[in-house]
């Protein structure tokens, strides 16, 4: 295997394109994120998202936060060459939602907020609250893990090339044209 | 930040090797060996070492309470002073003049000047007060699986290198390539397919 350092560096790139498929499937192909999780109900992308584009001449990097905030611009820059290297996520579940931030180079999670649990009120309690709180972790990294796979099994086969770039392109085409439409009739 | 937190940020680790038997005993004296030492009243910047999750000010690994269901569970602690510069400047500064007054000199040499800031930098760590900062540490033994509750580059370097010297076992961190290297489930071509991308694809 790799020295970590190196292999850090050079394929930071596949964590990057894994978040960027991952919007690509959050809008195109549920079946395939639900695959990852029976009691699978949702994922959506939260209010942050950082792209950065490599192939610009020097890097670019744009952050599109708030909750309003449109992502019209990640698609302008995706369709630049530009790939997704941070997103927060909104994970459901059955009854339980997952609050997380993902960033592409190190898979590294930040900002994670777990479903509600039960207040510790004595000593006695704090047991069984790991227990739920590692309960709760794994199933988040389970099916970060399980995504990853799905990612994986896609970006190293020839599917990638033949069918998920043409529709991945397709994607960004129609978002762009429907961005610039619904600008012009809001003018 | 740690596990009980409402917010947190996770590491993933991947754990190299096998302890010895008894696995909690094993565990449960290197956690002890290697725990936190005060070091108020003390020169030393700063220490790092294992503490509890559940009392972090007072380390307690007896018997196995470092023990929640399957899973070990403790934190790992780093105390450290920081002097501010403005106050180090104005006793060295003060400690100079005394010098150059005893020696009836108006220089001090550059070596001189070194020797003189160590030690004024000795005695003001003596009377600082360490900061503790506190990460959290979920290792599934069993899965060869370990969360650390931080993403900060020094706290998760402190972590590796005192995770190998208390157990010696090497932390591998998930990143995108190690994640998918010990993916058993890849077939051979995807394998292959995966060293040969960095190559093709490369775009740091």
């Amino acid at each position: 295997m790799l020295d970590i350092a190196v292999a850090y560096n050079r394929y930071r790139f596949l964590g990057n394109e894994f978040l960027t498929w991952l919007w690509f499937a959050i809008e195109n192909d549920t079946d395939a994120i639900a695959k990852c999780d029976p009691e699978f109900v949702d994922l959506d992308v939260g209010n942050r998202m950082v792209l950065e584009n490599r192939l610009a001449n020097g890097m670019e990097t744009l952050t599109i936060k708030g909750d309003a905030a449109g992502l019209e611009e990640a698609v302008v820059a995706l369709n630049k060459g530009a790939l997704i290297t941070e997103m927060q996520l909104i994970y459901k579940a059955g009854s339980l939602q997952w609050f997380f931030s993902i960033k592409g180079e190190s898979l590294s999670l930040s900002g994670v907020k777990l479903p509600e649990s039960g207040p510790i009120e004595s000593n006695d309690d704090m047991d069984g609250i790991i227990l739920e709180k590692v309960y709760l972790y794994d199933r988040l990294i389970g099916f970060i893990d399980k995504l990853y796979q799905t990612f994986l099994k896609k970006r190293l086969s020839e599917t990638w090339s033949v069918k998920i770039i043409p529709a991945f392109r397709n994607w960004l085409r129609v978002e762009q044209k429907g961005n610039v439409q619904g600008s012009l009739r809001g003018q | 930040m740690g596990l009980l937190s409402a917010t947190t940020s996770v590491t993933r680790y991947r754990v190299e090797g096998q302890l010895e038997n008894p696995i909690v005993d094993t565990v449960g004296s290197a956690l002890k060996k290697h725990a936190i030492a005060e070091i108020d009243d003390q020169p030393p910047e700063q220490t790092v070492g294992w503490t509890s999750l559940k009392d972090p000010f007072e380390p307690d690994f007896e018997g196995s309470r470092f023990v929640v269901g399957p899973h070990f569970v403790f934190s790992l602690r780093i105390d450290k002073k920081s002097v501010p510069p403005k106050m180090l400047q104005k006793h060295f500064a003060g400690e100079s003049a005394k010098k150059l007054r005893a020696l009836e000199r108006n220089f001090l040499s550059s070596d001189e000047k070194k020797a003189l800031k160590d030690q004024v930098l000795q005695r003001l760590n003596r009377k600082m007060p360490a900061t503790p900062s506190v990460y959290d540490v979920v290792w599934q033994y069993e899965n060869g699986a370990l969360w650390f509750f931080s993403n900060l580059k020094t706290a998760n370097e402190q972590l590796e290198t005192l995770f190998f010297k208390s157990f010696g076992m090497h932390l591998i961190r998930l990143i995108p390539y190690t994640l998918a290297a010990f993916d058993k489930s890849l077939p051979g071509a995807q394998r292959d397919a995966l060293e040969r991308l960095a190559f093709v694809e490369n775009r740091t």
